[in-house]
C-alpha cells in the first residue's frame, strides 16, 4: 500500500514538474523544474520496478550503510568539482581573457564564484557531513538508521539541490546573498530535505542502545538544528512569480546585512566547524586507536562554542553602516572565541598522547592532525581579524580569502580526506588502502598547495590594504586602484598553482580510494556489518 | 567540577540535548538582530531617498544575476583614504530599499556605492564591452553580451510584479508609480519622454547605451548611475551615538 502511495505521489510530482518546466517564465526555472521532472521520474521507474515484490527483509541489528557509501562517493566527486572550479576562477583573476568571449552570459567570475564556494562547501562539505554523520551516529549509538529509506531521499534529495543549486548559478538564478545565493524553490527543498536529515538523527539518537550520547553527536546535532535556524531565517523570500525563479528577500538595507552575516558567519562555524568537529571527535581517537583526551574539557568547549558563535556575525561588517553597539558585540565575541576553538584543537591533538609516533607511519593520522592544526591557525587569525583595527587593514581584501582557505582546505578539506581514507576499507569490506604511498603524495601535494595559497594571499591582501590607505606628504592618495589590482598579479599566479596542487592531491585520493574498492583483498566478513557497541 | 557532573542527564537524553543546543545558540542572533528593527537611530533620516524607478529595478536584478557583489563593493568605510577614494561614508538609508543588500565584502574591484555620475555612459558602455580597453590593468570579465540582451514588454511586467513585492514590503510604491510602472521603464530611456523625474526625483533620463533598442545595458547604467547620488548631504547630521 505505502508502494502504491508513493507511485501516486511521484508520478503526480513528475506531472506538476512538466507543466512547470512548459509555463516557465525563465530559463533556471525551466531548468529547475526539469531537474524535478526527472528525478522523480527515475525514482518512480526504480519503485515501479520493484513493486509487489516482497520487501527485503532488514536486520536491525545491522547498520545502514547504503547511503554512507553513496555519500562517501558523492563527497569525493563534488570535492574534485569544486576544487576545479575553484582553479579556474583563480587563474580567471589572474588571466582575465578565461572568461571566455563565447562563454559570458553563463561563466564568467561572478557566476562560477558562486558555483565554487557552493560546490565546496555544501557539496562537498555538506555531504561528508550527512555521509559522516549517518556513520557516527550508527557506530556510537549501537543502533540501525531511524526511519528506513528516509536516509536514501535525504542522500538523493541533498543532491537534486545541489543541482538546482549549480544550473540556477549558471543560469542567472541568485538571490544575492553570499552562500545563501539559490532562490526560492531550491531554498524550499533544501528545507525539506534537511529536516528529513535531522529527524533521522534525532530517530537514531533516541533510539540508541548506548546509554550516553557520544561527543561527536553533541556537534553534529547542534550543527543540524542550527543550520536548519539560519537557513530558514536568512532565507525568509516571497516569489516574484510561482513560476520563475526571481524572488525577493523580506530583509533589507542594514537587517539584511546583519542577518546575512549572522548567516554567513555561522555557516562557517557550525557547517565547518561544529559539524566537522564532530568527525574530528570520532575519526581521530579511532584512527589514533586512544580515547578522547578530555572529557571535561569538550563539555565546556562544546556548550561555550555553539554560544559564542552565534554573535560573531557583525565582525563582517566593521566600520560599515551597520550600528556601532552590533559592531562591537561582535568583535568581543569574536575574540572570546578563540578560547573554545582552541579547546576542540587541544583535545584533537592531545588525543595522540601516547601515540604521537604514529605520525611517522601513518599518513592518514598525519593528515588529520595537520587538518586539527590548520583549524588552530584559522581560529586565531579569525578572531586577531575581527579586531576592527586589524579589520580596518583586511576587510575587503585577499586576506580574508586566504583566511577562509586555510580553514577550508586546511581543516575541512584535511579532516573529510582523513575520513574517507579511513572509511572506504571499512565501507567496502577491505583489508587496507590500496597505496600509503599515494596518500603521502596526496598529504604533500595538498599542504604545499595550501601554504602557497595562504601565503600569497597574505601577501596580496596585506599589500592591497596598505596601498588603498597610503597617502603622500601632501595628503594625497598614492595608488590608483587599477595600481594595486596590477600588483597582485604574481601573486593571483602562485594561488592558482597552490589551488592546482590542492586539486592533483584530490584526484590522487579518487584513483586511490577507487583502487582500494576494486583491486584489494576482501577482508573476511566475520564482522562486517554487526552491530558492535560503541568504542 | 560540580557543576559538570551534572551534564550526564544532558548526554542520557537526546530531546533535552536538542532543546537545550537550540536555545544556548539562539540568543546571539535574538539579541543582536531583533533591537535593529525597532531601534530609532538604526537608519539614519535624511532627505533624499526614495524607491528605485522600474529601469534601476531592471538594472539592479541585473546587478544581482550577474554576482557584482562578488568583486564589488557598495559600503563606504568612513577611514580616510576611502572617502578620498570613494566620496561620503555610506549611511544605512541608502540601502534601505536594497532587497537584499549588496555591500559586498571584498574589493576585487573598487567600491561603487557613489559611482553614479562619476563616469559617462560612453564610459560605462566601453568597460563593460571590453575593460580593459579604458583600464588597461583591469580583470573584469567583459559583459558586452549586454548590449545584445533586448528588453520588452514581459521584462517590464516583471519589473512591475517586483514593485508589486516591494510595495507588499512597505516600499511607498503609489498607486499611480505602479499604474504607470511599464511606460516609465520604457520613458526612462527616452530623452525627451514623459519625464520619470515627476514620479522618481533625480531619475535620469536618457538613451544610456546609445542604441535604438532597450537592453539589458541601457537597465545597468540607468542603475549604475543612481548609485550614491540620492542622498542629500548637506541636511546630514551624523548621530554621535550610533
Amino acid at each position: 500500500m505505502l508502494g502504491y502511495t508513493k507511485l501516486a505521489i511521484l508520478g503526480l510530482a513528475v506531472v506538476v514538474a512538466a507543466v512547470a518546466a512548459g509555463l516557465a517564465r525563465d530559463l533556471s526555472y525551466m531548468i529547475h523544474a526539469l531537474v524535478f521532472m526527472l528525478s522523480a521520474a527515475i525514482a518512480f521507474i526504480w519503485l515501479i520496478r520493484r513493486v509487489g515484490e516482497p520487501a527485503p527483509v532488514v536486520d536491525p541489528n545491522t547498520y545502514m550503510d547504503g547511503p554512507v557509501r553513496y555519500g562517501v562517493i558523492a563527497t569525493a566527486f563534488w570535492g574534485v568539482v569544486g576544487f576545479l572550479v575553484g582553479v579556474v576562477i583563480a587563474f580567471q583573476l589572474a588571466f582575465p581573457y578565461l572568461n571566455f568571449e563565447w562563454a559570458q552570459g553563463f561563466m564568467n567570475f561572478g557566476r562560477l564564484r558562486p558555483l565554487h564556494t557552493s560546490a565546496v562547501i555544501f557539496a562537498f562539505g555538506g555531504n561528508a557531513l550527512i555521509a559522516t554523520a549517518f556513520y557516527v551516529v550508527q557506530r556510537t549509538s549501537a543502533a540501525r538508521l531511524w526511519g528506513g529509506s528516509l536516509a536514501w531521499f535525504v542522500f538523493w534529495g541533498y543532491q537534486v539541490f545541489i543541482l538546482l543549486a549549480a544550473t540556477g548559478y549558471v543560469t542567472g538564478s541568485t538571490q544575492g546573498n553570499e552562500y545563501a545565493e539559490p532562490e526560492w524553490l531550491a531554498d524550499l527543498w533544501l528545507t525539506i530535505v534537511w529536516v528529513a536529515f535531522l529527524a533521522i538523527y534525532m530517530g537514531t539518537l533516541i533510539k540508541r542502545r548506548e546509554p550516553h550520547i557520544y561527543v561527536a553527536n553533541w556537534f553534529y546535532l547542534a550543527f543540524i538544528v542550527t543550520v536548519a535556524m539560519l537557513h530558514i531565517i536568512n532565507n525568509v523570500q516571497i516569489p516574484v512569480s510561482f513560476l520563475g525563479s526571481t524572488s525577493i528577500p523580506v530583509w533589507s538595507g542594514v537587517q539584511s546585512a546583519m542577518i546575512q552575516w549572522w548567516y554567513g558567519h555561522n555557516a562557517v562555524g557550525f557547517f565547518l566547524t561544529a559539524g566537522f568537529l564532530g568527525m574530528m571527535y570520532y575519526f581521530i581517537p579511532k584512527q589514533a586507536e586512544r580515547p578522547v583526551y578530555s572529557y571535561k574539557l569538550s563539555i565546556m568547549h562544546f556548550w561555550a562554542l555553539i554560544f559564542l558563535y552565534i554573535w560573531a556575525g557583525p565582525h563582517h561588517l566593521h566600520y560599515t553602516a551597520l550600528p556601532d553597539w552590533a559592531q562591537t558585540l561582535g568583535m568581543t565575541f569574536s575574540i572570546m572565541l578563540w578560547m573554545p576553538s582552541w579547546g576542540g584543537m587541544i583535545n584533537g591533538l592531545m588525543t595522540l598522547s601516547g601515540a604521537w609516533d604514529k605520525l611517522r607511519t601513518d599518513p592518514i593520522i598525519r593528515m588529520m592532525v595537520v587538518a586539527v592544526g590548520f583549524y588552530g591557525m584559522a581560529t586565531f587569525e579569525g578572531p586577531m581579524m575581527s579586531i576592527k583595527a586589524v579589520n580596518s587593514l583586511s576587510h575587503y581584501t585577499d586576506w580574508t580569502i586566504g583566511h577562509v582557505h586555510s580553514g577550508a582546505l586546511g581543516w575541512n578539506g584535511m579532516i573529510t580526506f582523513g575520513a574517507l581514507y579511513y572509511l572506504v576499507p571499512k565501507l567496502w569490506q577491505r583489508e587496507g588502502l590500496y597505496s600509503l604511498r599515494l596518500v603521502s603524495w596526496h598529504f604533500w601535494l595538498a599542504t604545499i598547495g595550501i601554504v602557497l595559497y595562504a601565503a600569497s594571499m597574505w601577501v596580496t591582501g596585506i599589500m592591497e590594504g596598505l596601498m588603498w590607505r597610503e597617502v603622500d606628504a601632501q595628503g594625497f592618495l598614492v595608488n590608483s586602484f587599477a595600481d594595486t589590482v596590477a600588483a597582485k598579479f604574481p601573486m593571483y599566479v602562485v594561488r592558482g598553482l597552490g589551488g592546482t596542487l590542492f586539486l592533483a592531491g584530490a584526484i590522487i585520493m579518487c584513483y586511490n580510494l577507487w583502487k582500494t574498492v576494486t583491486s584489494t583483498a576482501e577482508r573476511k566478513p566475520a564482522s562486517a556489518g554487526a552491530a558492535v557497541p560503541a568504542e | 567540577m560540580g557543576l559538570l557532573d551534572h551534564h550526564g542527564k544532558i548526554e542520557r537524553h537526546a530531546t533535552l540535548l536538542l532543546v537545550l543546543s537550540f536555545l544556548v545558540v539562539s540568543i546571539g542572533g535574538i539579541v543582536q538582530i531583533v533591537p535593529l528593527f525597532y531601534l530609532d537611530n538604526t537608519i539614519e533620516k535624511v532627505e533624499g531617498m526614495r524607491p528605485y524607478s522600474p529601469l534601476e529595478i531592471a538594472g539592479r536584478e541585473i546587478y544581482r544575476r550577474e554576482g557584482c557583489y562578488v568583486c564589488h563593493s557598495q559600503m563606504v568605510r568612513p577611514m580616510r583614504d576611502e572617502v578620498e577614494r570613494y566620496g561620503h561614508y555610506s549611511l544605512a538609508a541608502e540601502s534601505m530599499y536594497d532587497h537584499p543588500f549588496q555591500w559586498g565584502s571584498k574589493r576585487t574591484g573598487p567600491d561603487l556605492a557613489r559611482v553614479g555620475g562619476r563616469y559617462s555612459d560612453d564610459w560605462h558602455v566601453q568597460h563593460m564591452i571590453k575593460p580593459q580597453s579604458v583600464v588597461p590593468e583591469s580583470i573584469m570579465p567583459s559583459y558586452g553580451f549586454m548590449m545584445n540582451r533586448e528588453l520588452d514588454r514581459s521584462d517590464a511586467e516583471k519589473v512591475r510584479d517586483i514593485m508589486g513585492v516591494y510595495r507588499m514590503l512597505g516600499h511607498p510604491y503609489t498607486d499611480e508609480m505602479m499604474d504607470t510602472a511599464v511606460t516609465d521603464f520604457f520613458a526612462q530611456v527616452e530623452p525627451f519622454g514623459d519625464p520619470v523625474a515627476d514620479r522618481y526625483p533625480g531619475a535620469q533620463q536618457r538613451n544610456f547605451d546609445g542604441q535604438d533598442a532597450v537592453t539589458e545595458m541601457d537597465a545597468v547604467i540607468a542603475y549604475l548611475q543612481m548609485l550614491g547620488t540620492l542622498v542629500d548631504f548637506e541636511t546630514f547630521v551624523p548621530d554621535a551615538s550610533r
